[in-house]
């Protein structure tokens, strides 16, 4: 078995008559930070949809670590409306929960952050946590699970302070300015004890400065937690900055993939982001 | 932070222990007000089927209307199987050879005396919490797909078709139809040398339960909870099982319900399913809502401010009075006049101010207000008309009655209107009652 850590085969995924994702391939290696960009609409939160489990492909497999985490195949309306390649190439249909896929080790952000509003930050992270408890309803409820439970908030603090989010431990996290309520995001993330971060679009709305902190915040996390980091993201600086690698996509297809050097240069991607000229 | 945990924990049970006493005081004690005592065993009744009712609708978020179908399944549950062998025949008159032909609690009573008594009104209580929880279970796998509104009207016709199967014919043997089930065993039937429980004991079960509650809440799992409510995709996404939890949280809310079903047989001595209506389940709502959504403190103290104004303070509302003379009549028209004027006065001064505040949001606010107006206008108008009209200001001599049957829930409706507009929050919003002595926000 090769590192891959996730390896995405053949997934098309397919709303209605609108191919969003279309029968895409690609891997990331184990401690590898790779990116995949595109234009807007292009499809690349439905492919982070689809490895999270948010919902099930129309064809093709997600791999994690070597297994297989997600498969399907075109069934029932869709078996008529399937419009793209490797039709019955797959013939089971695995379809898991994305609480399923985050215990399996895949953690992921939001592209409009979404922290629990009502909660400080420690709580936040804490609740994260929830997924690796061993405890059961009852044993949890006369705390007869100390131990377990004392472990998991001596970890979220070691993680607050690994992260730099101490100072703001007991605020209500949706009351913290953008780029910190980022940070919390990513550390909530963490705190699910992931093998595979998937980041969607974590530099959204942040000024050249916070992206530049951001940037070495990734990379800081990558070997603190030695982590594999797959990130959608538009901020061209961040990504070709801390990518290994690059996949770009546009309308559904992958169109390149390669070294930040050689994505830059070629000229389908050039034309996807620029457009091309009438008259080329 | 530890370190202060332990004293609180003390303070709470000596506050706890402490208010037994006075209630058992104010029990044995002759010259207290009956009244007192009944705002006391229902509100502790109330309180906890409204704490229960929050487990689901404040903290997971789930908005469910079934409590008063839980709370029936544990009421007969329990009263099938606590009435005494020898009144089966009296209470299952209408079904020769109807009831179960033994009783928990008189069978343990006759070995064990008091003790054994209590022992199977516990073990039935819990049976009753259990019976409403599988139903919950069951009913939970169709219906918890559902979301806000939909899960709402779901979960209340299931309440409604419970109450419709319990009075089934053919089940008269066991439930006796929509007849009485009564005689079974309740708080008047314990007595502690001669002092009388009747009030303690819903006091003991309450708390127990309500504490078990907070436990919960608190738990692992409560954080669980209040993720999903904060936001279901991320809770989803961060490895919370939404389908688990959810039902979890449905069976717990639907276990205590029926615990407070349980005792609220015991407390009327008697039980119909007449009276688990829809109605019943939008009083605990109300009850919810005015604590404040999300705080188990603020259910507790709604609890028993409702129960006290509807059944006690408010009560002088329904007796028939007659304003004495055309003075007093127009001095009360004045009051009443000033009144409203300053309600609407400060509905329109709030309103201004919060649009000097924000002046973007002055097309919204003009709608808030012309609805709050028109609300205030409508109370003003029907409580005008309930008042017997100003027909007094012509001819000084008609008796005009001020108060009169049915008035108490007007007066009610206007409390609780003005809670809503003016404190959509309710009393505590989510706050708990240790919350209000601190400063920062929160512990942990």
């Amino acid at each position: 078995m090769s590192d891959n850590v996730l390896k995405v085969e053949n997934v098309t995924m397919q709303f209605g008559g609108v191919v969003a994702v279309d029968n895409v391939n690609l891997e990331v290696n184990a401690g590898e930070i790779v990116s995949l960009i595109g234009p807007n609409g292009a499809g690349k939160t439905t492919a982070f949809n689809v490895i999270t489990g948010v919902y099930p492909p129309t064809n093709g497999v997600v791999y994690f670590e070597g297994k297989k985490i997600v498969e399907n195949y075109p069934r029932g309306k869709m078996k008529k409306l399937y419009k793209t390649e490797n039709n019955g190439a797959y013939t089971h249909a695995i379809e898991p929960t994305p609480d399923k896929i985050t215990r399996m080790g895949v953690a992921r952000t939001f592209q409009n952050i979404r922290l629990w509003s009502s909660q400080t930050v420690f709580e936040n992270i804490l609740i994260a946590k929830h997924c690796r408890v061993t405890a059961g309803l009852l044993s949890a409820t006369f705390r007869m699970n100390k131990l377990e439970e004392r472990r998991q908030r001596e970890e979220c603090d070691e993680l607050l302070r690994i992260l730099g989010l101490e100072g703001v431990r007991n605020e209500l996290a949706t009351s913290l300015p953008y780029g910190q309520q980022r940070r919390v995001e990513i550390a909530r993330a963490l705190a699910t004890q992931p093998k595979l971060l998937l980041l969607d679009e974590p530099a959204a709305g942040m000024n050249p400065q916070e992206t530049q902190e951001l940037t070495a915040f990734i990379s800081r996390i990558r070997t603190d937690f030695r982590l594999t980091v797959f990130i959608i993201e538009h901020h061209m600086a961040l990504v070709m900055d801390i990518s290994d690698r690059i996949y770009v996509l546009d309308f559904g297809k992958l169109i390149a993939s390669g070294t930040p050097a050689k994505v830059q240069n070629d000229q389908r991607v050039v034309d996807a982001y620029l457009g091309v000229s009438e008259d080329a | 932070m530890k370190r202060n945990r332990i004293p609180q924990f003390f303070i709470i049970v000596g506050a706890f222990l402490l208010l037994l006493a006075v209630v058992l005081m104010l029990d044995n004690v002759p010259g207290v007000p009956v009244m007192l005592l009944i705002v006391l065993r229902k509100g502790a009744i109330y309180a906890l089927v409204a704490v229960s009712m929050n487990i689901l609708n404040g903290f997971t978020g789930l908005f469910s209307l079934g409590q008063a179908g839980f709370m029936l399944l544990g009421a007969y549950t329990y009263a099938i199987l606590t009435v005494p062998v020898e009144n089966q025949a009296l209470v299952y008159q209408r079904y020769p050879n109807g009831g179960i032909g033994f009783s928990v609690t008189e069978s343990l009573g006759r070995v064990l005396g008091q003790p054994g008594l209590l022992l199977g009104v516990i073990i039935c209580l819990i049976l009753g919490g259990i019976v409403a929880g599988v139903f919950a279970y069951l009913i939970g796998l169709p219906v918890l797909r559902l979301k806000s509104d939909y899960l709402a009207i779901a979960t209340l016709g299931f309440a409604e078709i419970i109450r419709a199967v319990v009075q089934y014919e053919k089940l008269g043997p066991i439930t006796n139809g929509s007849n009485l089930l009564s005689n079974f065993t309740n708080f008047s039937n314990f007595h502690l040398g001669s002092l009388k429980l009747d009030t303690v004991m819903p006091f003991v079960f309450a708390g127990v339960c309500i504490w078990v509650i907070t436990l919960i809440i608190n738990s692992t799992y409560g954080r669980a909870f209040k993720a999903i409510r904060d936001d279901e995709v991320a809770a989803e996404a961060m490895g919370i099982n939404l389908a688990n939890h959810k039902r979890m949280s449905f069976i717990i809310s639907s276990f205590f319900a029926g615990i407070s079903g349980a005792m609220l047989a015991m407390y009327q001595a008697s039980v119909q399913a007449t009276i688990f209506k829809a109605a019943m389940t939008y009083e605990i709502l109300l009850i919810v809502v005015l604590g404040g959504i999300g705080s188990i403190s603020g259910s507790i103290i709604a609890a028993f401010l409702f129960v006290g104004s509807s059944e006690w303070w408010l009560r002088f509302l329904d007796n028939t009075t007659v304003l004495p003379n055309f003075n007093a009549k127009l001095l009360f028209a004045i009051i009443f006049a000033a009144i409203v004027v300053s309600i609407v006065f400060l509905v329109v001064y709030r309103q201004n101010k919060a649009q000097k505040s924000r002046p973007e949001a002055v097309g919204r606010g003009r709608k808030i207000l012309s609805l709050k107006l028109s609300g205030v206008i409508t109370l003003v108008v029907g409580t005008l008309l309930l008042l017997g009209d100003l027909r007094f200001l012509i001819s000084p001599d008609l008796q005009v009655p001020l108060l009169r049957s049915g008035f108490r829930m007007v007066v009610f409706s206007i409390i609780v209107m003005i809670v809503v507009l003016f404190f959509s929050r309710g009393l505590m919003g989510d706050r708990e009652l240790p919350d209000l002595f601190r400063t920062r926000h929160k512990r942990l």
